[in-house]
Parts: C-alpha cells; sequence; structure tokens
C-alpha cells in the first residue's frame, strides 16, 4: 500500500489522526495533515482505508500495491 | 413528486412525525426528486438536495457561499435576521478564499486531534462532575440540562481562557443569542451586547497577561507584522466558536443518547464492548435524523447536480441527514449499526467549510459515552420515546428535554 496525501485539500479536522496516528499527524502550525509513513504495515492498511474515506477534504489517497 | 406543470412545490422543513424518526418524504424525494423545489418560511424558493453525492458534491464546491446575501438569495425567514446564516456577526469571520483559509489555518491549529486527546482528561472531570450534581439532585432528571447543555460551554471557555466563574452567564448568552424565537428580540440584542463587551474585555486582559489559552495564542500571532487576527476578529472568533459549538454539540448529546436508550440492546451492547463508543458516535451522528435546517449554499454561478443545471442565483438547501440514509451510500441506511466503518456521514459538512470543531465535538461525544457507561450503566429513558419533544427553532435540531431515570 502506498498512502499520499494533498495538503491544499486537508482542512486540518484531525479524522486522519484519530484513526492512524501511526501514519498521519498534524502540524503544529495550522493543523494540516502530515504524512508520517507512506507505506504503513499491513496491520494497519483497515484503519488507512477508513482514514482516506472518512477524510473531509478527500485529502488522502490510498494506492494500494 | 410529480413533474408536471402543477407540481406543488413542498414546504421547507418538512415536519417529522417523530422525534427521532427521519420523515417519509425523505426517502420519496431521494427516490423520485433529488433535486426539489421547495419553499422555505420567508415565502422563498429554494432547491433541495437529499441523495449523499449530490449533497456532498454541493458542500465541498469552493466557489459556492453559505452567505445569503445577494440580491436573488433565498432568504429563510421573514425576519430581519435569518438566524445565524445571516447575522452581522459570521460576516467578520472570512468566509471564502485566501482570508478564510488563513483564518481557518491559525484557529485550526487549536483543533487538532491531539490537543483534543490532551483535554480529555480535563473533559471526563468536568462530565463526572456535571453527572454527580445531576445524581444529586436526583431522578428522574433532564440529561439535557443537567450534562448536554453545560458542558461544551465549559469546554469552550476553557479553551478560551475564560474563567470558570464565568461560566454559566457564557451559557446563558449563548442560549439568548439562538433561541431567537424564545426571547423577544430586545432581550437576544441586550445579551449580544453583553457578551461583546465581556470578550472585548477577555480580549484586552489577555493582552495584558497571556495565559496558555486559544485567544492568547492567536494575540500572539497577531502581533507579528499584521499576520493575523484584528481585535474584532478574536472577540468574533471567540463568539463564533461559542455560537457554532454550543448548540450543535449540547443537542447532539441529547440526541445521541436517546437514540442508543430507545433500542436499549443498543447501549447493552456498549455496555458489553464499550470499545464500540468511537463507532457507536460516528453512527449517532450519522443517524440523526433530527439535525435541524441542513446547510444553505447560494450559486454565484451554474452549477451541475446529477443531471440537472441549476441556474446562477439558485440557493440550495443541503440536507445532510437526509444524505446520511441514502442506501447508495450507506448498507442498511436505516439500520443503526454501532459498528459500521468506514462512516463518511456528512453531518459535520465536507471540504474547506466542513466543520472546524469536529474533533472537538467528536472528543466531547465519546467522553460524555464512556462517562455515562461507566457511572450510570443502568441509564433508561423515563418517557416513552413517542412523548420526547423536539426544540422548536430552525436551524439546529434537537430533543427539548432528555428525561432520564437510573
Ligand atoms: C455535534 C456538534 C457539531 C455539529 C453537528 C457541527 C456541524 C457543523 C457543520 C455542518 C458545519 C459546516 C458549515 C458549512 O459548511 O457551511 C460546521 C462549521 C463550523 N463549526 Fe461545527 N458542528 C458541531 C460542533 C462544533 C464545535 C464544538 C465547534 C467549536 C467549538 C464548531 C465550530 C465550527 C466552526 C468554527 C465552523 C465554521 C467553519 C468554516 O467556515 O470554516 N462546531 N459545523
Ligand atoms: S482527515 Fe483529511 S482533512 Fe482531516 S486532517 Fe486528515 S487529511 Fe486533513
Amino acid at each position: 500500500m502506498r498512502v499520499s496525501v494533498e495538503e491544499a485539500r486537508c482542512c486540518g479536522a484531525g479524522q486522519c489522526v484519530l484513526l492512524v496516528p501511526e501514519v498521519f499527524d498534524q502540524s503544529v502550525d495550522d493543523g494540516i495533515v502530515v504524512l508520517l509513513d507512506a507505506t504503513p504495515p499491513e496491520e494497519l492498511h483497515g484503519p488507512v482505508r477508513e482514514a482516506a474515506a472518512v477524510c473531509p477534504g478527500g485529502a488522502i489517497d490510498v494506492e494500494e500495491t | 413528486m410529480s413533474q408536471g406543470d402543477v407540481q406543488q412545490t413542498l414546504s421547507y422543513p418538512i415536519p417529522s412525525e417523530a422525534a427521532l424518526e427521519p420523515p417519509e418524504e425523505w426517502g420519496r424525494l431521494r427516490q423520485e426528486c433529488p433535486v426539489a423545489k421547495v419553499r422555505l418560511p420567508s415565502g422563498d424558493e429554494a432547491t433541495l438536495l437529499t441523495r449523499y453525492d449530490d449533497v456532498k458534491q454541493v458542500l465541498a464546491d469552493p466557489r459556492l457561499t453559505r452567505r445569503l446575501t445577494a440580491d436573488d438569495a433565498a432568504r429563510l425567514t421573514d425576519s430581519e435576521s435569518g438566524g445565524v446564516f445571516n447575522s452581522e456577526m459570521s460576516n467578520v469571520i472570512p468566509d471564502r478564499g485566501e482570508e478564510h483559509l488563513r483564518w481557518r489555518r491559525l484557529v485550526g491549529k487549536w483543533f487538532t486531534a491531539k490537543r483534543m486527546a490532551a483535554l480529555r482528561p480535563r473533559m471526563a472531570a468536568m462530565a463526572e462532575q456535571l453527572l454527580d450534581e445531576m445524581v444529586e439532585r436526583g431522578q428522574p432528571a433532564d440529561l439535557k440540562a443537567g450534562l448536554g447543555f453545560p458542558l461544551p460551554v465549559y469546554v469552550i471557555c476553557d479553551m478560551l481562557g475564560v474563567p470558570a466563574d464565568d461560566r454559566d452567564r457564557f451559557s446563558r448568552w449563548s442560549d439568548m443569542m439562538l433561541t431567537l424565537t424564545r426571547y423577544t428580540g430586545e432581550e437576544a440584542s441586550a445579551a449580544q451586547l453583553e457578551f461583546f463587551t465581556y470578550m472585548s474585555e477577555l480580549v484586552a486582559a489577555k493582552r495584558a497577561a497571556p495565559g496558555d489559552d486559544l485567544l492568547s495564542e492567536l494575540i500572539k500571532e497577531s502581533e507579528g507584522e499584521g499576520e493575523g487576527l484584528s481585535d474584532m476578529q478574536l472577540i468574533v472568533t471567540g463568539v463564533g466558536l461559542l455560537v457554532a459549538g454550543h448548540e450543535t454539540t449540547a443537542n447532539m448529546i441529547g440526541k445521541m443518547v436517546s437514540m442508543l436508550l430507545d433500542d436499549r440492546t443498543r447501549w447493552e451492547e456498549l455496555l458489553a464492548d464499550p470499545s464500540l463508543v468511537r463507532t457507536a458516535v460516528e453512527e449517532a451522528l450519522r443517524f440523526d435524523a433530527n439535525a435541524g435546517f441542513g446547510l444553505p449554499r447560494y450559486l454565484p454561478e451554474e452549477v451541475e447536480v446529477g443531471d440537472t443545471v441549476l441556474p446562477r442565483g439558485t440557493t440550495v438547501i443541503c440536507n445532510m441527514a437526509a444524505a446520511n440514509r441514502d442506501d447508495g451510500a450507506f448498507d442498511d441506511a436505516d439500520h443503526m449499526d454501532l459498528r459500521r466503518s468506514p462512516n463518511p456521514h456528512l453531518t459535520f459538512g465536507s471540504g474547506a467549510h466542513s466543520c472546524l470543531g469536529q474533533a472537538l465535538a467528536r472528543t466531547e461525544l465519546q467522553v460524555v459515552l464512556e462517562v455515562l457507561l461507566r457511572r450510570l450503566p443502568t441509564l433508561e429513558l423515563a418517557v416513552p420515546t413517542g412523548e420526547l419533544r423536539q426544540v422548536d427553532g430552525l436551524v439546529v435540531g434537537g430533543l427539548s428535554e432528555v428525561p432520564v431515570r437510573w
């Protein structure tokens, strides 16, 4: 799995961080998403997919590899 | 709805017969007339959207504005003020484009998921204290008055750095400014003035002696080369957060608990497995049929929705609660499934304008539920569901009381 984020679409709602803090963080400067791990381990794939599905900005892209 | 020439225009909002059930009309609209003409309380016409994809698309469209100030925009009500959507106040917070983005990012950094996690223990302590007081007063009790209404104000006061002694005044101002129907215009204006005066003094006090709170932080940012917010914007931000975050969250607490107790197997499922709290909160947000007006959008240019082209100048009403029950987006949409995941409901809107306070609201709802499950596992509704009454008021939907026993 390959994860990418589009900062410009992020509205800082923090859903992704609540769901998978191992993969997403929010910048302390503006609350915008920071990707910590673009290739998360298997056991996090479920929550990462959930984060992409519920992100209100549509800012998270998941490519299944 | 018939597509004939003499099409009868539906009145909006659509009344629902039962406080926790969606009006039957929603299903029909989604099926047969997803882009429907409706008549608003003001007598003006608007276009109602009820399908998930349509509502999501329109809410997330950055060209559209929630401000209904254009000459040809529909008025929601007869009254001058049109409620919180049109008030002078909401106009000071930038609505679109770069300015909005800047405001949002400045304020938004106080609403990150991490900061909310850090607030959790204090929130839980406030909820416990309110619950203790409610239990002491005896049963049956109104959970809304005892917990749902005060908690969100306490939390916002805490964030803004408002001293604990002033919380109850805050609460009263907030109530008066919102429930325009219950108080006369004069009383509401007096409350607004008092509140503004208080906030101006608070901003001045924070300038003199900054603390570890949102206002102090914003002031600090404002001191760098005209970067931050003006005094007026600071005041309005404080007022705006209260207005946006109080009644919405207070009502949601009451509705969430009522939905979970209405079918008590839901409550028991949570007691058996409290790790379901997170998904249960999302499902309560999705399932809420009594969400109020929905969100208006004005179209400054032509927009295509589904197969329909909406002309420029149209006022659209997005009914998120109806969209959240769309079978095309959610399996078994009319079933409340506490384990539903993912749950991309539209209760907080979508896109650049979606609720700034959603991480806070989620955390509050989760904390309330955790504390209730732990402290009052025997909780039940003290009246039959049929006797729950909806609040009147145009914008935010809720229950006027949530009588409980334990
Ligand atoms: C369950 C409780 C809540 C619900 C259902 C809710 C719902 C919403 C919705 C639907 C919007 C989008 C408006 C639009 O697109 O035009 C919104 C915006 C907003 N909400 Fe909330 N909200 C809740 C709690 C809160 C809280 C606790 C706060 C803060 C203390 C808050 C602050 C805001 C702000 C500032 C905006 C405007 C954002 C912007 O224009 O960029 N809300 N809310
Ligand atoms: S969920 Fe989406 S919008 Fe929210 S912080 Fe994460 S990337 Fe940004």
